[in-house]
């Protein structure tokens, strides 16, 4: 009794190929968890490649102007599936009120403090990092400040064009930048796993997959997702989550996941990107590009 | 930005499994004519974004320069990926028969590194080569590499026929030239194409100027192209990448990962693990949230339980008992290619990674280097420069598993890791003979012969609360290399340790009674002791040998019978006399330091544990 390995089996071999990769070959790793779908995915693709066991912890940056449902959503599986879970934020920039909600910023500048800032130093261990006690049930400062050498992203090659670009491990500089002109070569499953002090590398195991990808594997491992992916009866529905201030829904009447793979097969978002609704996408010109140079996923 | 972004993509994205892809690669000597061919590949399938053909003709218009196919692929790639367009980028059209992936390779010889990466992972490669210019140096590094790096399905695309008025006999000089040059490095590709990049002749349509030519186009030779099946035949291999235990979550499988190289393994099967030579029976292939499944296949990233716990880590290569072994080896003739800036050279300590096997390695010999301008070869050089191809032979610090790329190619492929960085790859040509062989071969046998025991060395380990190592302690004749081993062991016991020291005079008159003290049973002398070590280390004791003026070569003897990573050398001196690579030098001076020092050490290395 063999299977068929059909293409998305061969997407979820490679990536369980390269997440159990990070975990040989990086003591301190950790894994970002969006609470969007892909992310999502992607932990899904861990408990896989350990057996249904998660054993890098998984880290969320809360912008503070996340979906309300997104928490919740992140707090139950977290406790479901048990899952040593982290977050950092940055305390600082809310508390003076620098933001772009606020009034005080623009989105890009928003993004920079909320997002990048705080995923910075918040893998750098230089802000405290905030993790879940099972028993309790809250979140304490984490003891550990030690800085995450692996981080591992759901980025996708297809979602914008500097994605396309990543590799499998990407290496960033200790001030967490991308040299996009001159990147490791990767072949033969073997990746760069070796790094200089200070350096750290970010594991991209989703880079091959698409959006439809994506959908039809959740449908597939029925893997549960966040209700702002669906139209709740309104005609509307998230099809990228991000902070509320920044992130629109798009017309759309799916209600489960078999509908949004109807659409997305359809070819009725052929035209328009995924992060269409994501403001910040379009603000100045490049701003993802340069957002991302400085190390925004 | 993003409408551009999405029309790269399939307009209507297929559903999964129910349509062929297909990566393929595009490479050729810079202006050859690959964007030409990608630029009309794309429009001639019309796989481009509505308008976009329009908009880059008026743009030149504009611009008053003449349109040209090439100009498309820049439309394209400079929206999606704003002025970044030096890296494998990826863009896709469509045929009746499938959707296709390029992963467009730069040309210039700076971007090896990109069209290397891009071209690992297609099943097809289109060659470009001027009908104008000829053969040049890169259409021949391409060729090559595509060839090393494991694409078997080739066309080449002979382009600007139209500059030499569509000339046979310019076409046949290259199909001759380049067919013996791929022959060379064992390719045959699947047909010459004439083309015309610029007026789109034997693209997607047959040409009337080339009416001679009786083959497929180019459409059609990548139609022809088979989606490569994994290698299910080929032996069983799977390099081990991590035994997992997850026994704090209340799981007391103990899984050994990996995915699937080559052919296929089924529950019950005896499998045995290179280089140490372990053996096993499957008792059961795990995964989450999968339906149970008794075999698994090339192509899978799986895990598997074992009937009999036997001590195995990542690095090992899992095989099947009944189909052919592995090579085992440290020294293997390889062909390379060499990406590093700096020239790969002798007496230099590099990283060699295969499958999930690290070990460190030498540049023993370079046989040939092949120059890719002329093919001509150079012999005898001393070392590898960048961009080159080379024959040559490896060193390894410790024996490793690996097969022949006749064999198996998969698991005949390594990278070599300099400074960090990956700065080579290549395939295995030949396991050479090597010093320690005739007692690998022993070793493999008591491996394979072992009684394991129910208590695993992981428990021993947690009980004793240390882990087994081998402390080789040596130094000149006149060093007092026996009292600081002596004094370890009995730091050692006071903390509570199971040690054990091992004097040479201990061995000599009782195990080795009956072979004569004389050089050439050196080798013989150090199995034996070896031997012994090996079985203390596997009942959990640390173990601390006192030997004078021990040998790279005697411990390469050792490291074929006791776990490597178990070893640590201490050389007692203020200076090194032999050519043994120590890990941690005492120089002369009291005892109690030089133990200090040496616990210390031990700490480090997480053989003891520091106190909280």
């Amino acid at each position: 009794m063999t299977d068929d390995i059909d293409h998305l089996d061969e997407l979820e071999h490679r990536s369980v190929h390269i997440l159990r990769e990070a975990y040989a070959n990086f003591k301190n790793l950790g894994m970002l968890w969006s609470i969007g779908k892909d992310s999502t995915v992607l932990l899904w693709l861990a408990r896989k490649a350990f057996f249904g066991h998660v054993p890098i912890p998984l880290v969320h940056i809360d912008t503070a102007y996340k979906i309300p449902e997104m928490i919740e959503y992140r707090d139950r599986l977290a406790l479901e599936w048990n899952l040593t879970m982290i977050y950092g934020q940055n305390r600082q920039a809310l508390e003076e009120k620098r933001t772009f909600p606020d009034g005080a910023v623009d989105r890009i500048a928003c993004c920079k403090a909320l997002k990048t800032d705080a995923l910075k130093y918040t893998l750098s261990g230089e802000w405290p990092r905030y993790r879940l006690n099972h028993a309790k049930r809250v979140y304490e400062v984490d003891r550990n400040t030690e800085p995450f050498t692996g981080v591992i992203v759901g980025v996708r090659a297809d979602e914008e064009g500097s994605r396309s670009k990543e590799r499998y491990f990407s290496p960033r500089t200790t001030q967490s930048q991308w040299d996009v002109g001159d990147q490791p070569p990767e072949f033969w499953n073997q990746f760069k796993t070796e790094f200089a002090p200070g350096t750290h590398l970010r594991i991209h195991p989703l880079l091959d997959w698409t959006e439809l990808n994506i959908w039809e594997y959740i449908k597939r491992e029925n893997i549960p997702t966040v209700s702002l992916y669906y139209d709740q009866g309104e005609g509307r529905r998230y099809r990228s989550l991000g902070c509320y201030p920044c992130t629109h829904a798009v017309d759309s009447q799916a209600h489960d996941v078999d509908d949004i793979i109807l659409e997305l097969r359809s070819g009725k978002f052929a035209n328009i990107a995924e992060r269409s609704g994501r403001a910040q996408d379009k603000a100045g010109g490049g701003g993802l590009e340069t957002l991302r140079r400085d190390g925004y996923m | 930005m993003s409408s551009s972004i999405a029309s790269l993509e399939p307009p209507v994205a297929a559903p999964a499994g129910s349509q062929q892809r297909m990566n393929i690669v595009i490479v050729g000597h810079v202006d050859h004519g690959k964007s030409t061919i990608i630029g009309r590949l794309l429009a001639d399938t019309h796989s481009l974004p509505d308008g976009k053909l329009e908009q880059v003709r008026a743009q030149c218009e504009l611009n008053s320069k003449p349109f040209e196919y090439a100009f498309l692929l820049d439309a394209l790639k400079d929206e999606q990926a704003q002025g970044i367009t030096i890296d494998a980028a990826r863009v896709f059209f469509k045929t009746a028969q499938r959707h296709y992936l390029i992963l467009d390779a730069p040309g210039h010889i700076e971007f090896l590194k990109n069209m290397i990466t891009g071209a690992a992972r297609a099943e097809a490669a289109l060659l470009v080569i001027d009908a104008a210019e000829g053969v040049q140096e890169n259409s021949r590094r391409h060729g090559y590499m595509i060839s090393m790096l494991g694409v078997r399905q080739l066309a080449v695309v002979v382009n600007k026929m139209d500059l030499v008025g569509w000339d046979r006999g310019v076409y046949d000089r290259i199909v001759s030239e380049y067919g013996a040059f791929l022959d060379q490095v064992g390719t045959r590709p699947s047909a010459f194409i004439p083309v015309s990049g610029r007026g789109g002749d034997n693209i997607a349509d047959r040409s009337e100027h080339l009416a001679w030519y009786e083959g497929p186009t180019v459409l059609g030779a990548l139609d022809a192209f088979r989606s490569e099946p994994a290698p299910i035949h080929r032996p069983f291999r799977m390099a081990v990448q991590d035994v997992y235990k997850f026994t704090k979550q209340g799981d007391d499988r103990r899984i050994v990962a990996g995915t699937i190289d080559s052919g296929t393994v089924r529950v019950g099967d005896s499998v045995i693990f290179y280089p140490s030579g372990k053996k096993s029976r499957v008792r059961s292939i795990e995964a989450f949230n999968r339906p149970p499944q008794d075999s698994a296949e090339a192509g899978s990233a799986v895990g598997f339980t074992l009937q009999e716990q036997i001590y195995i880590t990542r690095g090992e290569m899992a095989t099947l008992e009944t189909e052919p072994r592995p090579q085992v080896t440290t020294r293997l003739r390889v062909s390379l290619f060499w990406l590093g800036k700096d020239p790969m050279i002798k007496r230099k300590e590099y990283l060699l990674k295969l499958g999930t096997g690290r070990v460190t390695a030498r540049l023993e010999d370079v046989l040939r280097v092949m120059d890719a301008s002329t093919l001509d070869t150079a012999e005898q050089r001393a070392a590898v420069q960048r961009h080159d191809v080379a024959e040559c032979v490896l060193k390894l610090d410790r024996a490793i598993a690996c097969d022949l790329a006749t064999d198996v190619p998969a698991t005949s492929r390594f990278v070599i890791v300099d400074d960090f960085e990956i700065r080579g790859g290549g395939i295995v040509r030949e396991a050479l003979p090597d010093r320690q062989a005739a007692v690998r071969d022993r070793v493999i046998l008591r491996n394979y012969k072992w009684e394991p025991s129910i208590i695993e060395p992981e428990r021993r380990a947690e009980k004793y609360n240390q882990k087994a190592a081998l402390i080789l302690v040596t130094g000149e004749h006149e060093a007092d290399r026996k009292s600081v081993a002596k004094a370890l062991e009995g730091k050692l016991f006071e903390d509570g340790k199971v040690v054990y020291f091992l004097g040479i005079g201990s061995v000599l008159y009782g195990i080795d009674a009956d072979i004569e003290r004389k050089p050439e049973n050196r080798l013989e002398h150090m199995r034996r002791l070896a031997e012994v070590a090996n079985l203390m280390l596997d009942a959990g004791i640390i173990l601390v040998v006192a030997a004078a003026e021990l040998t790279q070569d005697d411990l390469d003897v050792i490291k074929a019978s006791v776990q490597p990573d178990w070893i640590e050398t201490i050389w007692a001196g203020d200076a090194i006399t032999t050519d043994l690579a120590v890990d941690l030098q005492l120089p002369g001076g009291a005892v109690p330091e030089a133990v200090d020092r040496l616990k210390a050490h031990l700490q480090d290395k997480g053989i003891i544990f520091r106190p909280w």
